[in-house]
């Protein structure tokens, strides 16, 4: 990802000395007679239509081009760019990070999450359905905001298609494969859902007591 | 008649049809591509090596298309009009000299149809009667947007028709010949027609726009207001004899003005063809470099500028030339 440039001289929007904006100036237009027919002697003269033609000649020229020829090239989404959701895994165990909790089922504005859980032989909570119909699905964010666990998260796959309008994803086919987080290739994870760099700064202590 | 000339007439004929049909087809593909790289973009790149074999899927997508006729049209006409715009624009073709003669075998061919004593004026009227294509199309269609179009055609027609007569008048009368032959070899002893007559190469370059439709006079068929005009209701190969009859007619539009005032083939040596051949892509790519560069204007605006403004023009100008020629 290129680096944007700041953008902050920008944010103060009042027309000021000094300030990033500025009032163009626009005369007004000709109504008499006489004007308008200053304006058209200044426009002949001024060669206009060849200052038109010179331009797009000169970026023909140029050959800047700008096209991105999508499927073969692609542009780079956002790192918090939030598309469809993954199942992240824990780093050298590959045990599922998802317990269970069902926060995201309840949180889901559009309720297109559907989990059934139940407790295994080590009395832990075990995942045995878990689904998002992408077809309800609004991106909005909440599960993999309310996710304690970094489990589910929004990962970078932007181009789907399907046959139906109920688009359904499966635990599985979220999941980071195990061989891959064991065997440590899947890097931390920076997008949507985990935690923001400077997260530390915008915390605020908890009262002790309310 | 000899039959060896019925031969040679035919042969040319059917050359001038593939090559310039072939040739409106690649001159789509030009035009997407100039008109892209002007914008900073990249035109057609998927068909084929840099997105040529595009024609060819063009080609065959018009070709095999559903031939409709709507409900309501008038048949006959409806179906006769992209015929009339193709067939006029090729006819005209047949008094342009495309090449200087050149000798094959120990026959020497004249790369000209018919070369006629009244060369220019059978081109321009021929050309004119292209005008009924969108005229007689959008009326038929039934469609008010074809309908517009035709009305639009029509208003525009007289106003640009007065200009490229009469800004050829000039030129006419110094070279005392209305043969395109006759013309280019009038150049070929003195300067370019352009250095004796600049505005009346201006006055039927502006004109030309005006009759092949070009940008800053697209308002027969101007997509943003009335749609795709007189070819609304039209599909299949019935809007692409269309297509071909504009994109012909553009060439020979560039032929015309290479030839009457920037010389032409000159004095008819291999150099002197490849110069025209240079003068009428010149031409060909100006109209589609206005096209990235300019905007629309109002047909009451072009109606305006060719009555009061160009008209009053073409006629000082050619009253100059006879005062110079008479004194």
């Amino acid at each position: 990802m290129s680096k944007l440039p700041s953008l902050e001289k920008y944010k103060d929007r009042n027309v000021t000395e000094g300030s990033a904006y500025y009032q163009v100036d626009i005369e007004d237009y000709p109504t008499t007679g006489w004007g308008k027919f200053k304006q058209v002697v200044n426009r002949t003269f001024r060669l206009e239509l060849f200052v038109g033609l010179w331009v797009v000649l000169r970026e023909m020229f140029k050959f800047n081009i700008h096209t991105v020829q999508y499927p073969a090239e692609k542009l780079p989404i956002g790192p918090r760019y939030r598309a469809v959701h993954e199942m992240q895994r824990l780093w050298e165990s590959g045990t599922e990070r998802c317990i269970g909790c069902g926060l995201c089922e309840k949180i889901c504005i559009s309720d297109c999450i559907r989990m059934d859980t139940r407790i295994d032989e080590n009395s832990r909570k075990e995942v045995t359905e878990y689904t998002i119909n992408l077809g309800r699905c609004i991106f909005c964010g909440y599960c993999a905001e309310v996710c304690p666990e970094l489990a589910i998260v929004h990962g970078g796959r932007y181009e789907n298609v399907s046959e139906q309008r109920a688009h359904y994803l499966e635990f599985d086919d979220m999941l980071t494969p195990f061989d891959m987080a064991v065997a440590g290739k899947v890097a931390e994870y920076p997008g949507f859902g985990a935690i923001t760099p400077h997260e530390d700064e915008r915390v605020k202590t908890t009262p002790l007591a309310y | 008649m000899e039959t060896a000339y019925m031969i040679e007439t035919i042969i040319k004929i059917v050359a001038i049809l593939t090559v310039f049909s072939a040739l409106a087809g690649l001159g789509t593909y030009f035009e997407r591509k100039i008109l892209a790289f002007m914008q900073r973009r990249l035109g057609p790149m998927v068909v084929g090596p840099y997105g040529i074999a595009q024609v060819a899927a063009d080609g065959i997508k018009l070709f095999t298309k559903e031939d409709i006729i709507p409900t309501n049209v008038v048949a006959r006409i409806f179906k006769i009009a992209p015929v009339i715009t193709a067939a006029t624009a090729f006819m005209a073709s047949a008094a342009i000299p495309f090449l200087p003669s050149f000798t094959i075998g120990g026959y020497t061919v004249n790369p000209i149809v018919a070369d006629v004593n009244v060369g220019v004026l059978y081109v321009l009227a021929v050309m004119a009667i292209g005008l009924y294509g969108p005229l007689l199309g959008g009326m038929a269609s039934a469609n008010k947007y074809s309908l517009l179009s035709a009305a639009r055609g029509a208003a525009v027609f007289i106003s640009y028709e007065v200009i490229t007569g009469l800004s050829l008048i000039a030129p006419l009368m110094m070279v005392g010949s209305f043969s395109l032959i006759d013309l280019n070899n009038f150049q070929n002893d003195g300067y370019w027609m352009v250095v004796y007559q600049p505005v009346a190469m201006v006055l039927f370059l502006i004109a030309g726009f005006a009759e092949t439709g070009r940008t800053p006079f697209h308002l027969v068929a101007n997509d943003h207001e009335i749609i795709d005009g007189f070819g609304t209701e039209y599909s299949g190969m019935r809007w692409g004899l269309f297509f071909i009859g504009e994109y012909a007619n553009m060439f020979f539009y560039a032929f015309l003005i290479s030839i009457i005032f920037f010389g032409g083939f000159g004095d008819g040596s291999v150099s002197g063809a490849f110069a025209l051949l240079g003068k009428v892509s010149f031409f060909f790519f100006f109209f589609l470099w206005t096209r990235a560069a300019w905007p629309d204007i109002r047909p009451d605006q072009l109606m305006a500028l060719c009555w009061k403004i160009l008209m009053p023009l073409a006629v000082i100008n050619v009253l100059i030339t006879g005062f110079v020629l008479m004194f």
